[in-house]
């Protein structure tokens, strides 16, 4: 889709006033659920998402059970009134697939062998969506899967980068990436460098990917910053009595 | 309390070198360093390191006491909730009672209470427990509470000193579950106290002097103590 607004400026300012390698200011909460095993609530720009943990409990269905090592169910859920219009309610084509490379994403971090035969649940509920919530939904679970308790070999943290009016940006807003040429979100293990999770939507040149790859890696690792120091600071015994 | 911080640490924090130390509990080796691999509370006393855990499921381990749920009540023996990541089997050999074969619905049903101890884990983490010992039996009445299964040292405290104070001050009868429950049994007034009191050592959890501040807690309620 093309427009008539330049989605990024002469001097490199894009349309909120961002620089080409700058991200939406973030906001991590975690525990915030009571009846949960472990919770997060994460503001990315405008985007406001909510992630619950349960588990690992008794895989259910029993055939679903992997006599070896626990499954993860992540189930990415857009709420109604999370978009302009309307969306209508439950799962759909869009939000299977998002739940299935979240899932796969997370089975690659947490520590399944500890669990032969259980079953860890992620609920990741999209209370208001502007661009990238797949991003932020990753990040917001691997907060949530570390306030439970769940073993794990790295907290998972992702982030976006994409192409806007021929420049190569990180962190794509709304408009950005309705009107943008390329998006490419990708999933990071911070500690190793492993990517966990890739997709891409429009065409980049292998040159343009390359770079895009870079600065979205350097963008998980600022994020992956926040995500380790948000969990540090509810946790750390001087924010409780003495 | 030996060290005067506690340090918390996270998922895959680094926390040392193999040949210095040597990898405990809750942690993993990768390239000759050791991470963390939970949230929890660092512990570097001795020869290992050692992650204590904040948060999370019951790890059983064998001879561990706990308090379990009846989920449901099986041909040869019953299926048990023991608040960890797969329900227990109690079999019917492990009963103090003479079970006849699908007869075990008379003795324990669904939603029945039982202290048991864990008997056998096998290597899917199957878990067996039982019933025969002398402190092993079926909860009748009372309440349970729950708490996190980590804090379960906190709550029975240096040498038992604070389950002893919650049990002076309450007035209760109370029993320890290591998978975090605690059977409460004692008039409403006294459970209400208790389920106040453990809310306020989950809360505290990494902070010194709390069996000091609980007793206080206590004293202010407690009119007739003996």
């Amino acid at each position: 889709m093309k427009s008539d607004i330049d989605l990024i400026d002469s001097n490199g300012k894009r349309l909120d006033g961002r620089g080409a390698e700058d991200l939406r200011p973030i906001k991590i909460e975690a525990g915030v659920l009571h009846r949960a095993d472990g919770s997060c609530y994460l503001e990315w720009g405008n985007n406001k998402i909510l992630v619950a943990v349960y588990g690992p409990r008794e895989a259910i269905p029993r055939h679903s059970q992997n006599p070896l090592r626990a499954i993860v169910n992540a189930r990415y859920n857009m709420a109604a009134f999370s978009v302009d219009d309307r969306k209508r309610p439950g799962p759909d084509r869009r939000s299977r697939e998002i739940s299935k490379v979240i899932s796969e994403a997370l089975e690659k971090v947490i520590i399944l062998e500890q669990f032969p035969r259980a079953a860890i649940d992620v609920n990741i509920e999209v209370l208001d969506a502007e661009a990238g919530t797949r991003c932020a939904g990753l990040t917001a679970a691997g907060v949530a899967l570390a306030d439970a308790g769940i073993p794990m070999i790295d907290i998972p943290v992702s982030c976006a980068a994409g192409k806007i009016g021929g420049h190569v940006v990180v962190d794509l807003g709304k408009e950005e990436d309705n009107f943008g040429d390329a998006d490419l979100p990708i999933g990071v293990s911070p500690r190793t460098g492993e990517i966990i999770l890739l997709q891409m939507d429009g065409h980049l040149t292998v040159d343009e990917f390359n770079t895009a790859f870079d600065m979205a890696v350097k963008g998980c690792h600022k994020v992956s910053e926040i995500q380790k120091k948000t969990i540090l600071d509810k946790y750390q015994p001087s924010s409780e009595g003495k | 309390m030996q060290e005067k911080k506690r340090k918390i640490v996270i998922p895959s924090q680094l926390l040392g070198d193999i040949k210095s130390k040597n990898a405990g509990k809750g942690t993993f080796v990768e390239n000759g360093k050791i991470y963390s691999e939970i949230l929890g509370v660092l512990n570097e006393g001795g020869r290992y390191i050692d992650v204590i855990p904040l948060k999370g499921r019951y790890d059983p381990s064998i001879g561990d006491l706990i308090i379990g749920v009846v989920e449901e009540a099986l041909g040869s023996g019953w299926l048990v909730d023991i608040n960890a990541s797969s329900p227990a089997l109690l079999h019917q050999n492990e009963v103090p009672w003479r079970v006849d074969f699908g007869d075990t619905e008379r003795y324990l049903n669904h939603g029945d209470s039982i202290m048991a101890k864990i008997l056998s884990i096998d290597e899917s983490k199957k878990l067996q427990i039982t019933l025969n010992d002398r402190n092993l039996y079926k909860l009748k009445g009372g309440h349970i509470i729950n708490f996190e299964p980590s804090i379960y040292r906190r709550i029975m405290g240096k040498k038992y000193s604070m389950i002893e104070i919650i049990q002076k001050y309450t007035r209760c009868r109370i029993k320890v579950g290591k998978n975090g429950r605690i059977w409460v049994d004692g008039d409403a007034d006294g459970i209400e106290k208790v389920e106040k009191v453990i809310s306020k050592i989950e809360c505290e959890t990494v902070s010194f002097g709390l069996t000091n501040r609980v007793e206080e807690l206590l004293k202010k309620g407690a009119k007739d103590v003996r």
